[in-house]
């Protein structure tokens, strides 16, 4: 099981997994819109980026189409 | 490496697609933003068979800036949504994006849904959630009883989908309704009664992702890339196949697949089953009107309905609201104001995707 | 409907010019062929920047800024109006050492503008590339959204939406046929002037666009390079040039490029390429921002880098308002300020003359 870093807390995440989907298991919210209201994905499928994440310091993919990997650093403070 | 073929989507249409060109002596390579083939219907599957076929993954083509003597593309479709008021709180997900969630990891054991929109896919989604574990509490489909009769008896002349309908079944199935409003752990149904759920998965019916076909300068006809026997575009060595020629399943999209690939006319009355399957499920009014002043059309920058009520067109809307200006680039709000509004898509223009700045400066 | 004043095109030129004829108590009329704010205002940067080519460009970018300054506290939101301030940086010590005559230049015509050392240009810009002489800042140019600034600017103005086929002495024919006259006719159509009187010389010169998704706070003034005039006024047929301006969202919009003879208006990768090779060149912490969207848009350019203020051919009632190349946004305001009076035949605050279009033989008679 890959350990991943969120929000600089270690967790850890099940092989094969999908960020948005390790997000969601763990009842954190993707990310934060414009106007500050809480939101998670919506299409799965790489279309609405409601899912965008900060990933190893690289904002703004969509953690629909990542899968974790061992050491992987997400955070859910980009807007 | 220059292709014979090029094929942009490894769902059924697009992995038909290789096979048959594949299968034709064609030097084939096969592209898909996913991590392997599938599609949104065999995503994650093993064992698909793609001998000979030059394929790659988790690449999102953005431009069509490559050549072959043939493209075929294969890019399929995404939901549309609605807007009503709660539609962007966090447990509110499309139904087949529930379903692609699931698919890539979210535990939905024990978790109580409500599936509401429209569309056969609302019925494939409840029985894969199911088999995942999850409570199906309901099934809501908006259209009438009467439309879902004719359908049923219309399905005669398509045996195998009958069986596959059937086997679908769900006795939590309730024709005639549809959504109001969702609050937190729960929604207000149009029949008055609100319902607790741990996810709602809503969606209101396919919609082709034409964004690639419409830079390519495609004929596009009644919301479909047109094509003619061969699935052959207007623009000579583009082909399309599968949804983006009318949003008729899994049979469809392969036999297009086939004859593209193959160089063959394409085999059955695939259209009469498209036909059918957009009267049953025609939106109806209301779903138009549940939007409330406040409620956010355009997630990615926050835009009320209000805010758009006094534009008229797409792109007065985007001009003067940003409606559609963020990161989607108005894939999930276009369709919206088409439907509440019946405003034409705007342009499209590359990078069809967001893009890493790096990867526009060519060496 | 009748009215005193026409104008034909509804960009922010045409908008600015309705303002000053409503504020005259004047009755105005637009025609647009398809949307206030939708022809070149919709694909330009919207820095209003007081700009040192020539002494006219000089005066006329400084009046307009005071004008729009003047704006500010009515400025609704969506005009998202941000008090920048330009910095132009300076590659090498060649470059820097053109500053400080530019500085005086500045000051003696009453504009606040500062010399930048090399250390203080990266208190100003901490993402610069390492490296960089100095700079020059302007503190008082600031930034507009210009699509909502010209439906803000032409609000209470009549707007006839229809495509102008032809003007002949003062009369405006539609394509649907129907014809309209007013005391003044003003024409506001941008580069698509041509496509109404062929000999005006004007000719469009194209420019690329990138925007990026939401970084807030990477970059704090509107960034360009002081080999910018260079690009902007040299006549060479392809040239990019560092250009980068901070959005009120936090969104980077990255320019520029000029064309001249580009007869379409597709996005081309190469150009693209160029101008943001050049831009990372001056901030390499862009290379891995997210691109959302490219566009063009095509500037009406003049020989003289001036635009067309003023009577044309003689004609009694009918004026030009045009070529106002890379700088429109910013022009407009004294642009439209500058045709009140030449209408009403009062002294204007700053001198007509060198953008009457009848510097040019083809515009007299
Ligand atoms: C300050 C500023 C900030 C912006 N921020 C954003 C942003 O955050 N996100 C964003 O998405 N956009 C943004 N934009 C861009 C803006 O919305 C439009 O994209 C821009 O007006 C021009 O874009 P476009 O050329 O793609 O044309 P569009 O606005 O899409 O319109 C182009 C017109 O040309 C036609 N056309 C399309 N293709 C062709 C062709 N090949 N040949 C001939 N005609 C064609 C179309 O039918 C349409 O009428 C911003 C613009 C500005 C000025
Ligand atoms: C890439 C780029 C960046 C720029 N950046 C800046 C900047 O940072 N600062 C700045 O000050 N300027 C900038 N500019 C320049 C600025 O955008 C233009 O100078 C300005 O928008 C011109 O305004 P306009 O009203 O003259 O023309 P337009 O905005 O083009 O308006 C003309 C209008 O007339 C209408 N029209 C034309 N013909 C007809 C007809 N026959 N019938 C009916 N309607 C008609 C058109 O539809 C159009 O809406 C930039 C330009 C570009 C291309
Ligand atoms: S959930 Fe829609 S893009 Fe990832």
């Amino acid at each position: 099981m890959p350990h991943i870093v969120i929000n600089g807390t270690p967790h850890q995440a099940d092989e094969k997994t999908t960020v948005a989907a390790a997000l969601m298991n763990l009842g954190i919210t993707s990310r934060t819109s414009v106007s500050g209201q809480p939101r998670n994905p919506l299409c799965g499928m790489g279309i609405c980026f409601e899912c965008r994440v900060t990933i190893d310091g690289i904002a703004y993919q969509r953690g629909c189409q990542v899968e974790v990997r061992e050491g992987m650093e997400v955070s859910t403070d980009a807007i | 490496m220059r292709y014979d073929a090029i094929i942009i989507g490894a769902g059924p249409a697009g992995l038909a697609a290789a096979r048959a060109a594949k299968h034709a002596g064609k030097q084939t390579l096969i592209i898909d933003d996913n991590h392997g083939p599938g599609g949104q219907i065999w995503r994650g599957r093993d064992g698909i068979e793609l001998k000979g076929v030059d394929r790659r993954f988790s690449t999102q083509i953005t431009d069509l800036n490559f050549s072959a003597t043939q493209i075929i593309l294969a890019t399929g479709a995404r939901e549309l949504f609605l807007p009503f008021p709660g539609w962007t709180l966090p447990h509110v997900l499309g139904a087949g994006g529930l379903q692609a969630m699931a698919k890539q990891g979210l535990n939905v054991q024990g978790k109580s849904v409500v599936i509401a929109g429209s569309g056969p896919l609302l019925l494939a989604v409840a029985s894969n959630l199911k088999k995942a574990g999850a409570d199906i509490t309901l099934i809501a489909e908006q259209a009438p009883w009467s439309s879902l009769l004719h359908f049923g008896s219309q399905l005669l002349r398509w045996p195998s989908k009958l069986t596959q309908a059937l086997q679908l079944f769900n006795i939590n199935y309730t024709p005639n309704l549809w959504p109001i409003e969702a609050k937190p752990g729960e929604v207000l149904m149009s029949n008055g009664k609100t319902y607790p759920c741990n996810y709602l998965a809503c969606a209101f019916g396919l919609l082709p992702n034409l964004e690639l076909a419409r830079l390519a300068n495609c004929k596009i006809e009644n919301g479909f890339v047109k094509v003619n026997r061969h699935q052959q575009t207007s623009v000579q060595g583009i082909y399309a196949v599968g949804e983006l020629t009318g949003i008729g399943g899994l049979e469809k999209a392969e036999a297009e697949g086939e004859a593209a690939g193959a160089g063959t006319a394409t085999l059955g009355n695939h259209q009469d089953f498209v036909k059918l399957l957009t009267r049953t499920f025609k939106l109806r009014d209301e779903l138009k009107q549940l939007a409330q002043p406040d409620t956010i059309l355009c997630r990615c920058e926050d835009i009320p309905f209000s805010r758009t009520t006094q534009c008229s067109s797409m792109r007065e809307a985007k001009l003067q609201t940003r409606c559609g200006m963020g990161p989607c680039q108005g894939r999930i709000c276009g369709p919206i104001l088409e439907q509440l509004y019946g405003w034409p898509s705007d342009s499209v223009r590359q990078p069809l995707y967001p893009v890493p700045l790096k990867s526009l400066i060519q060496s | 409907m009748t009215s005193d004043v026409l104008i034909l095109g509804g960009g922010i030129v045409g908008a600015a010019c309705a303002r000053a004829f409503l504020k005259q108590g004047l009755k105005v009329t637009i025609i647009e062929r398809e949307l206030i704010g939708g022809g070149a205002t919709a694909a330009g940067m919207g820095h209003i920047v007081v700009m040192d080519d020539s002494e006219a460009q000089f005066a006329l970018t400084k009046r307009s800024r005071d004008l729009w300054d003047q704006l500010v506290p009515e400025l609704p939101s969506s005009v998202e109006f941000e008090r920048r301030g330009t910095l132009w940086v300076a590659a090498d010590q060649q470059e820097f050492n053109a500053v400080s005559p530019k500085l005086s230049y500045y000051n003696s015509r009453h504009v606040s503008a500062q010399l930048l050392s090399a250390q203080t240009l990266y208190d100003a810009e901490p993402h610069l590339r390492e490296g960089f002489a100095g700079g020059f800042l302007v503190p008082d140019d600031s930034v507009i959204y210009a699509p909502c600034a010209a439906a803000w600017l032409a609000q209470g103005a009549n707007i006839i939406q229809a495509d102008v086929k032809t003007i002949d002495d003062g009369k405006v024919t539609l394509a649907i046929g129907e014809q309209h006259k007013a005391a003044n006719l003003i024409i506001a159509s941008g580069h698509y002037v041509t496509q109404l009187f062929s000999t005006i010389p004007v000719k469009p010169r194209k420019g690329h666009l990138a925007i990026t998704d939401r970084y807030p706070g990477q970059v704090r003034h509107q960034l360009i390079e002081l080999g910018y005039l260079k690009s902007a006024h040299g006549d060479s047929t392809e040239s990019v040039a560092f250009n980068v301006q901070p959005r009120k969202t936090g969104q980077l919009l990255i320019g520029s490029s000029r064309q001249f003879g580009a007869d379409h208006s597709a996005v081309e990768p190469h150009m693209i390429s160029k101008m943001l090779a050049r831009a990372a060149q001056y901030l390499p912490n862009i290379l891995n921002m997210s691109i959302i969207r490219t566009w063009t848009g095509f500037r009406a350019a003049t020989t003289d880098k001036l635009p067309l203020v003023g009577r044309y051919r003689n004609a009694d009632r009918t004026w030009l308002a045009t070529g106002h190349e890379g700088l429109g946004i910013t022009t407009a305001m004294a642009t439209a300020e500058l045709l009140t009076h030449l209408i009403a035949k009062t002294k204007a605050p700053i001198d007509p003359t060198p953008y009457l279009p009848e510097r040019f033989p083809q515009c007299r008679t």
